[in-house]
């Protein structure tokens, strides 16, 4: 449903993506983890071109693009066949909680206001801020500004929601929220690309695990197998890094 | 010394308020044509489109690097020696016209700014749901700008209104020029210049007080 082929992205003489290829089926959810630097950002904001990639080939639902050779017509579509959630949340400042969730409908999807805030209100009910409805992101806490995020891009009704380290730029009690509506969408089936350093979720939620270094997927597997048996030193090596910090407190 | 006329003074504020529509109407109608013109330039500088962009910072480096009086008097006196069509352009056309084209350049610089002040992940968000660069300059980059620039831009437009004065040099009888017409008949110049000065002042304070309601108005959504 969603193929990637050799996706090359270069940053003047460094090359941030050394040919990722990489697919999903439909309700795959998938968690990409690995040290900092790594690309794994990048990965994702090549899939939507904030980054436009140098090469490679992507396929998301009916539409296949060449990166090399995409047109301005190609990118929007990619970008309407995909939902993104930012790790600063990225809210439009100057619209409230229900006009950011409801924008894209109102103006890519050509609803009605009426017709559009009628879905947004739904969509602030399933992420539990149906109150927050007229708030702006500037009275809202980290926790429901992301939860906003994410209904936003539920909105989109995409083939595939991008969480660019959704929980990373949150106070540590706002974490838990996020989590758990992102573990809501995952029941529902909705398919999903994660970068995170939450470890925990990704063992409780992903199918697959991928792990990236160095701009290259090391290797991919399902939790249980990726974080009892990896296969690759580096794999091993990162794990035993962030695992040791998230450890609890030996006695 | 002399004490001041104030019957003369009171007496000359009616006539003098009979001007204060065309004063009022070219600043209204420069500063309408300048936002128009200053968003366009603003625009193109913030995309750097090319040529365009070159030519938009000349524009703004003449208008903002030479003296709005000589600009005036560039228009209305040097101009029609090479255009013909200009040579039956009245003194209010050319008066707005030099404030459009003096004021547009300040003003493109500081929407140019506001516009740059704008968190670029909220356009990278608008992006990521398929709005187009022209849905997202209109539907979250400008109106957010136009909160930030409304301070500025509303000093501008105060500005604008002091220097519609300069038209009497274009022979226009707006408010100075009247109030000049009127001190050389009496020679009562302190008293006129003194109540023209008062009625520029309460334009201005009342135009403040509007300026602060709008800016309360437009900071709703950032209040915790």
């Amino acid at each position: 449903m969603i193929a990637l082929k050799g996706i090359t992205k270069r940053f003047g003489e460094h090359t941030v993506l050394d040919g990722i290829d990489l697919s999903l089926e439909r309700g795959e959810i998938i968690v990409v983890i690995g040290p900092s630097g790594t690309g794994k950002s990048t990965l994702l904001r090549c899939i939507n071109f904030l980054e436009r990639p140098d090469a490679g080939q992507l396929k998301v639902g009916d539409l296949s693009v060449d990166a090399a050779r995409a047109k301005n017509e190609d990118i929007l579509g990619l970008r309407r066949r995909t939902a993104f959630v930012f790790q600063n949340y990225a809210l439009f400042a100057h619209k409230t909680a229900l006009e950011n969730i409801a924008e894209r409908m109102i103006v890519v999807e050509g609803l009605s206001k009426n017709d559009a805030h009628a879905r947004a209100r739904e969509i602030l009910e399933r992420i539990g801020l149906a109150d927050k409805a007229d708030a702006y992101p500037a009275a809202l806490s980290g926790g429901q500004q992301q939860r906003i995020g994410i209904g936003r891009a539920m909105a989109a009704k995409a083939e595939v929601i991008l969480f660019d380290e959704p929980t990373s730029a949150l106070d540590p009690e706002w974490v838990e929220e996020v989590l758990a509506l992102m573990k809501q969408l995952a029941a529902e089936q909705q398919t999903m690309i994660v970068v995170t350093h939450e470890m925990q979720f990704a063992r409780e939620v992903a199918d697959r695990v991928v792990f990236m270094d160095g701009g290259r997927i090391v290797e991919q597997a399902p939790p249980s197998e990726l974080f009892t048996n990896p296969k690759d030193e580096r794999t091993r090596s990162f794990l035993r890094k962030v695992l040791a910090g998230n450890a609890p407190a030996a006695t | 010394m002399q004490a001041l006329n104030l019957d003369y003074m009171l007496g000359l504020v009616p006539i003098l308020l009979g001007y204060l529509p065309l004063t009022l109407g070219m600043a209204a109608a420069g500063m309408v044509c300048a936002l128009i013109l200053s968003c366009a330039l603003a625009v193109i500088r913030v995309s750097r489109l090319p040529v365009l962009n070159q030519a938009a910072q000349v524009f703004i480096s003449f208008f903002r690097g030479t003296p709005l009086l000589v600009q005036l008097f560039l228009f209305y006196y040097g101009l029609p020696q090479f255009l013909s069509f200009l040579v039956s352009i009245n003194g209010v056309t050319a008066t707005i016209m030099g404030l459009t084209l003096h004021f547009s350049a300040y003003m493109a610089e500081s929407i140019r700014a506001a516009i740059t002040g704008i968190d670029r992940s909220q356009t990278e968000a608008a992006q990521s749901i398929g709005m187009t660069n022209a849905q997202t300059m209109r539907r979250i980059i400008l109106p957010q700008a136009t909160r930030v620039a409304t301070p500025t831009l509303m000093n501008y437009f105060i500005d604008m209104i002091k220097s519609t004065s300069l038209a009497f040099t274009l022979g226009v009888t707006e408010l100075m020029g009247a109030t000049q017409k009127e001190a050389a008949s009496s020679f009562l110049y302190f008293e006129a210049f003194l109540v023209v000065a008062v009625i520029y002042w309460i334009i201005v304070e009342a135009l403040s007080w509007c300026q602060k309601r709008l800016e309360k108005r437009l900071n709703r959504a950032y209040q915790r």
